[in-house]
């Protein structure tokens, strides 16, 4: 993807604000590092440095100070004892697929990278749970399990590649996450590195633990609150079989309201997923997943449980897709249609990308019963900003990702494509959504954290992030914006002139 | 309603200006619970009322001081349910409670918690001040999760006003099964059980018995108890409900609850005992030292708390120091002069 200069731009204050690093202290830092990892451990050289400047939100570049890749738990706990006393910043980075610039670096800090601490340390099928380090990948977990008849449930479509830690940092969920829920639901246990090196233990192998709910609010964090260093996870049976109805609808609005009727019919499905019509369209091009082309939408409905509930529920599912005004409904015959149905929602991003050069994939969420109209209302913003936008929708729990397909080589369009973005998620909230369903705030909807939440909770959320990092060294500049970044944003709104909220308070 | 927030928060600015603590109260019926109760109390019950709600979308919006039966009787007739199945512990249980308690019921082990089904809180914090944390939809990742963190506070980090939570359809059928076995087999069964693909909606064992409940479409109950077997309990419903509100025997005297690994073995302690949620809670009505019961609950890689009776001066539960700076943290943040409902949940907290 292209840049979209932000990181240079007020509207996302980042590397200006972070300005030139100290040489002394550059070379101190490396040289206390240098103590507490192996030569493999520590990446100084500009080279080494740049496979990390950003995360899967490429249009957001950095080049940290240094890399640390701490071996064990020991080695991060020291590290950032490191990073504590010479007040240097810390971005933890996973697999660096996160889509919201969540592990950009910054220009002063060192980069954790979690990748070496990746092995599956204790697997109970009793208990059916596994204990892992958090650099594991979520799909590893799942493999390792399957002898088993065991699986974890959430599957971010990044599953090959994602680490553990970094959906827990994220509270990432997948196709199936309407039924089995997001990762915050399948977690029980977490080893947390603070900012002073030291060790927490949050939940524990019961289901809950006294107090207030550490382990939830670590989760969907993002990184400014601690680090993590182990994870224990619940693992579920693996269901007996699944099958997916697929379902073409002549309008968008008519496949949307199958959906409510779906839910509203009391069926819970494992998975169900809208795709609009140019996402079939680049889909089909791409991996021939045989989604009907003349269709406006159409939904895949994943149903899993015994032999006997599945066939129930898909013959309901396709009684009330019928009802709804399917005009083709098609059931998986085998697992090997059912995958490649599901092939082409999960490449949807890829796929996307390879109409034009680049695409902003966009998340946020509403209440289903809105999404005809905010779909209205993103085709009329596509034409007013004369970029197309091919939208694929975690039906089931509202979840939007519109992908904004622009050409970074084309004068403004980066720019442009980056408002739409922002005026995307400006519809979520006006429907009474939020700005991301799963996929972070991080850098990029920082300013969008002031559109959706007023001075009195982001005083909390930064009095939150104070009682774990008082001097605020970890992921500094990501998901919390500060006041002042919020009164900088709203001046910015104002210059171009699309102040929609004139009533919202500014800081 | 907006006058009744205005005066809460009035009350909350005016507490919070002569230091001097409010007790929270819905209904009453967790007044058990908890440590301390002091406080002038504040009653929330007149902020009553389902805010909206719509089947399709699986959300209902309700205000703390809507009566729990109510917003089941709502659900009900929606032909959905709230999933974690919370205890009431009296007809005046309110929705508000019910969150701040943060209990979950017999089906929690294979649905989810009170703090799995939250999707949002509007609440007035110690400043008075009228917050909104996660919203109505599922899928929500903006900001800290508060609206988790507030579930089981008791009523320490604010006054819960709105609380979103996701609901479910009820299960098409119901069916209990019952086993006669030692406490060491039925833990085995349960966590074997749950290994495999069977439609289990809540376990319990007691006085000799593992009672197993099946829920969902009527193909896959029924295949479960052709796989199960065991004697089918006749209007089983009575005994989840006594269960689930303590009416059975087991749950008297001073009343720990330990939240322990499931497949942990029988703990050895002194006193009656009832498991549930697949073995990985355990009730001990016993009058053993809290040391005691601490270790073992430790031991079986879990936490125990004072759930019922006992020496409420005394901390309920044990935090490292660094896990209870955070606490204390916490609570600063959201209660700064430590009005609301302090000492409640633990005497330093
Ligand atoms: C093609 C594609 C498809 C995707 N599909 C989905 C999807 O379906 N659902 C979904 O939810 N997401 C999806 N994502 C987004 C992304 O994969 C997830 O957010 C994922 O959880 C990020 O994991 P990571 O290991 O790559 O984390 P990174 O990108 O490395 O980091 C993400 C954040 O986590 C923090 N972090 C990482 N590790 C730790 C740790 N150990 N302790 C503390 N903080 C840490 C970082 O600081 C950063 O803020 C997709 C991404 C791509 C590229």
């Amino acid at each position: 993807m292209g840049k979209i200069e932000s990181v240079t731009s007020p509207e996302h204050g980042h590397a200006h604000e972070q300005g030139p690093a100290d040489p002394a202290l550059r070379a101190l830092l490396v040289e206390r590092l240098a103590e507490v990892l192996d030569a493999a451990g520590l990446l100084c050289e500009p080279e080494e440095l740049r496979p990390y400047e950003c995360d899967g939100l490429s249009a957001y570049q950095c080049v940290p100070l240094v890399v640390a890749l701490p071996a064990n738990e020991e080695q991060v706990c020291k590290c950032l004892a490191v990073c504590h006393e010479l007040g240097v910043p810390v971005v933890a980075r996973g697999a660096g697929t996160g889509l919201s610039g969540g592990a950009l670096p910054h220009a002063q800090g060192v980069t954790l990278g979690l990748s070496r601490l990746s092995r599956i340390l204790e697997v109970d099928p009793l208990a059916r749970t596994a204990r892992v380090q958090p650099g594991v990948r979520n799909l590893a977990i799942s493999e390792a399990v399957a002898p088993l008849g065991l699986y974890y449930a959430p599957d971010p479509s990044s599953q090959i590649a994602c680490s553990i830690g970094g959906n827990i940092a994220e509270n990432s969920g997948g196709v199936h996450c309407l039924k089995y829920g997001l990762t915050v639901h399948n977690v029980i246990r977490l080893r947390v590195a603070t900012i002073r090196g030291e060790i927490l233990e949050l939940g524990s192998d019961g289901l809950d633990t006294p107090g207030y709910d550490l382990l939830a609010l670590m989760i969907g964090s993002e990184g400014l609150l601690g680090v993590v260093t182990e994870i224990t996870v619940r693992l579920l049976p693996k269901p007996e079989c699944a099958q997916v109805v697929l379902a073409a609808f002549a309008s968008v609005a008519e496949a949307g309201a199958a959906v409510a009727k779906v839910i509203g019919a009391g069926i819970i499905p494992a998975g169900l997923e809208m795709m609009d019509k140019l996402a079939t369209a680049a889909v089909e091009q791409f991996v021939h997943a045989g989604y009907p082309l003349d269709a406006e939408a159409i939904l895949l409905c994943e149903s899993d449980g015994t032999t006997e509930e599945v066939a129930a529920e898909i013959a309901h599912v396709s009684e009330v897709m019928r009802a709804s005004g399917a005009t083709q409904i098609r059931t998986s015959r085998d697992d090997a249609e059912r995958l490649r149905f599901w092939s082409g929602r999960k490449a949807a991003f890829p796929a996307v990308g390879r109409i034009l050069p680049d695409y902003y994939c966009m998340d946020g969420t509403i209440p289903k019963r809105k999404l005809a109209d905010v779909l209205m209302g993103i085709a009329a913003l596509s034409r007013q900003f004369g970029l197309q936008c091919a939208n694929v929708f975690h039906a089931g729990d509202g979840n939007l990702h519109p992908l904004i397909m622009f050409d970074a080589n084309e004068a403004d369009q980066a720019e442009r494509a980056a408002q739409f973005g922002s005026r995307i998620l400006e519809l979520c909230i006006e429907a009474g959504g939020t700005i991301t369903g799963e996929h972070g705030v991080g850098a990029e909807k920082i300013g969008e954290m002031c559109l959706q939440f007023g001075r009195g909770e982001l005083e909390t959320f930064l009095g939150v992030k104070r009682t774990f990092d008082a001097k605020g060294l970890l992921n500094p500049g990501k998901a919390v914006p500060t006041l002042h970044r919020c009164a900088e944003f709203g001046a910015m709104r104002v210059r171009r002139g699309q102040e929609r909220f004139p009533d919202l308070p500014r800081f | 309603m907006q006058t009744l927030i205005e005066n809460f928060s009035e009350r909350i600015r005016e507490a919070a200006a002569r230091r001097t603590p409010l007790r929270l109260r819905g209904g009453g019926t967790k007044d058990f619970y908890g440590c301390s109760l002091e406080g002038e109390l504040l009653e929330t019950g007149p902020y009553r009322g389902v805010v909206d709600y719509e089947p399709s979308e699986l959300v209902i919006t309700a205000r703390c001081g809507t009566p729990l039966a109510e917003v089941e009787r709502t659900l009900d007739q929606g032909g959905q349910m709230l999933a974690f199945e919370p205890p009431h512990f009296g007809e005046r249980a309110t929705l508000g409670g019910c969150i701040a308690a943060g209990f979950s019921g017999p089906r929690r082990a294979y649905a989810g918690s009170a703090r799995d089904y939250i999707l949002g809180a509007r609440l007035l914090d110690g400043r008075g001040q009228d917050l909104r944390f996660g919203g109505q939809v599922m899928n929500n990742v903006a900001g800290f999760d508060l609206s988790r963190l507030v579930t089981g506070s008791c009523g320490s980090l604010g006054l819960l006003l709105d609380l979103s939570l996701k609901v479910l359809p009820k299960p098409e059928k119901e069916l209990t099964l019952s086993f006669e076995c030692t406490d060491a087999q039925a833990i085995e069964r349960m966590n074997q059980w749950a290994g495999r693909p069977l439609p289990l909606s809540a376990s319990c064992y007691l006085q000799g018995r593992l009672h197993l409940r099946l829920s969902g479409a009527h193909s896959a109950v029924d295949a479960g108890v052709v796989k199960l077997g065991g004697e089918q309990v006749p209007d089983a419903g009575d005994f989840w409900r006594d269960l689930r509100e303590q009416r059975l025997p087991g749950f008297g005297g001073t009343l720990w609850r330990l939240s322990v690994k499931s497949s942990a073995p029988p703990l050895g302690l002194p006193g009656s005992s009832v498991i549930e949620w697949g073995g990985a809670l355990r009730w001990i009505a016993t009058d053993a030292p809290a040391e005691q019961i601490h270790a073992a609950a430790r031991n079986a890689s879990g936490t125990a708390a004072r759930f019922r009776g006992g020496a409420r001066t005394e901390p309920p539960f044990l935090l490292t120091a660094a896990i209870l700076e955070l606490q204390r943290g916490l609570k600063a943040t959201l209660d700064p002069d430590s009005i609301l409902n302090p000492g409640r949940l633990h005497p330093q907290i």
